[in-house]
């Protein structure tokens, strides 16, 4: 069983190797990449970064965070994936030392949530 | 809600958000207001229906109904009568309704606070019963529940308007005068204010916090406001040799800067800005590095010249000034 589970598994992975579009990684559901949203305005995200659909403010001193889920690195260093971008917006300096970005006083699940938002930015 | 001093509830969570509640009066001075809107609002709707009822008559009744509503009985009554019983009774229930409202003489019952507009934030300036200053603030004021709060409004530039809709009416402040308004909150709660009078460029953004405490949370209040002493460190070296101390305050430390917001107990405001920011060690750097971004044309310069370490560092102190 497990060794057809196996082969299975790596035909799937040659077919997909074989589509020419990227892999993209599944969007977290709905309600957290709303719930996201609805934090970062909250928590004045927007104080240093420009956010997508955000009207205001729309701060300069941190890169705009527009299109962010295509991004291969958070702030050029850790691969962007959910937990790691959790993390990081949490508490940018234990992750990336000498980064201009504060640890934010925040909950593991509005972590998450804000993450899941920021991956789902993809255009 | 329970609302400590330094408690960090954001703005919206405060149940206020932006703009800040019309028609929910919290408190005695709030009352009168938001009766009389509601009048005048029910009142007009139902003036408005028998204009165009009777435009409606004009334009498609019967040639007897349109002879009396042209007729000059109907002028003396609709044209005559009508507003001026309508008009001289509002005038009189209004004032009698309101008269409570302006704070013509200071019975000594009252909590009295001086608050002055600036282009585009505020000066608290807290008083005894006699009116003599007993401490300075700035952009957010506590007041105790359940008791009015005298309020002494001037300005120091143009006509700003002090108004927090949900404990009291809307005061001018107005260049050369002060101008007096009363306000009572009757339960705990964080009460959003905005400027209502166009004072150029960020008008939009200078808002106004009232964090209203049970008695013995305001004594506590109260007694948590005295400076930290004898700090030093990174994040006050910053702040003295950055240029921040020429404008702003910091009690207990040489910076007494007076263009800008007194900073003594900068990190225990709900808000950053003059109620625009939730207050959080992001928002502090992200002012503080560019407050030209945030609130544009405000009088505070971007800091592009610190560095990222430089910046948390004083971020971080300010966070730290409860
Ligand atoms: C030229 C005078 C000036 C200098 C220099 C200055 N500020 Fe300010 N600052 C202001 C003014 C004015 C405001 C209020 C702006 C507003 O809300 O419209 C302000 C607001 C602030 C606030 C927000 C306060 C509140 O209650 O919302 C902080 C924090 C602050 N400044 C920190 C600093 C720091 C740190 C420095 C030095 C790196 C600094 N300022 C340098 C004028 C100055
Ligand atoms: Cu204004």
């Amino acid at each position: 069983m497990i060794w057809k589970g196996g082969v299975a598994g790596s035909m799937l992975m040659i077919l997909a190797a074989c589509d020419p579009a990227p892999i993209e990684p599944p969007l977290a559901d709905a309600g957290s990449i709303a719930r996201g949203k609805a934090a970062a305005q909250r928590l004045g995200c927007g104080a240093c970064h420009e956010l997508p659909g955000i009207d205001w403010p729309k701060g300069r001193i941190g890169p705009s965070l527009a299109g962010f889920g295509n991004r291969a690195l958070i702030a050029g260093t850790l691969p962007n994936d959910l937990p790691r971008l959790a993390a990081f917006v949490a508490d940018a300096p234990s992750l990336v030392p000498g980064s201009g970005m504060p640890a934010v006083p925040m909950d593991a699940g509005e972590a998450h949530d804000i993450a899941a938002w920021l991956q789902s930015q993809r255009d | 809600m329970i609302l400590r001093p330094g408690s960090s509830l954001s703005v919206t969570s405060a149940g206020s958000g932006w703009p800040p509640a019309v028609f929910d009066p919290a408190g005695p001075y709030s009352e009168p207001v938001t009766t009389l809107a509601w009048a005048l609002l029910l009142g007009g709707t139902a003036v408005f229906a028998l204009v165009l009822a009777a435009l409606g008559v004009a334009l498609f009744g019967s040639a007897a109904l349109k002879a009396r509503l042209g007729g000059e009985k109907a002028i003396w009554i609709g044209g005559f009568a009508f507003p001026a019983v309508v008009l001289t009774g509002l005038l009189i229930w209004g004032l009698m309704l309101t008269s409570s409202l302006s704070a013509t003489r200071v019975t000594g019952a009252e909590m009295r606070v001086k608050i002055i507009g600036e282009m585009w934030w505020w000066r608290v300036h807290y008083q005894d019963a006699e009116g003599r200053e007993t401490l300075r603030d700035a952009n957010e004021l506590h007041i105790p529940v359940g008791k009015p709060v005298l309020l002494e409004l001037e300005t120091a530039d143009v006509i700003h308007s002090f108004w927090v809709p949900r404990l009291g009416g809307k005061m001018d402040m107005i260049p050369g005068r002060t101008n007096r308004l009363l306000i009572q909150a009757d339960k705990p709660g964080v009460y959003k204010g905005q400027c209502a009078e166009y004072c150029g460029g960020p008008h939009a953004l200078m808002g106004f916090i009232v964090v209203a405490h049970t008695a013995e949370d305001f004594a506590r209040w109260k007694a948590s406001r005295v400076p930290a002493r004898g700090e030093q460190g990174r994040g006050l070296e910053l702040f003295l040799s950055s240029g921040c101390a020429a404008c702003h305050t910091i009690r207990g430390t040489p910076a007494t800067g007076l263009a800008g917001p007194d900073l003594t107990h900068v990190g225990s405001r709900q808000t950053l800005g003059a109620g625009i920011l939730p207050n959080n060690p992001g928002t502090m750097a992200g002012w503080i590095a560019d407050a030209q971004a945030i609130k544009p044309a405000n009088r505070m310069p971007a800091y592009h010249q610190l560095s990222a370490e430089e910046l948390l560092a004083v971020s971080e102190y300010l966070v730290r000034r409860k």
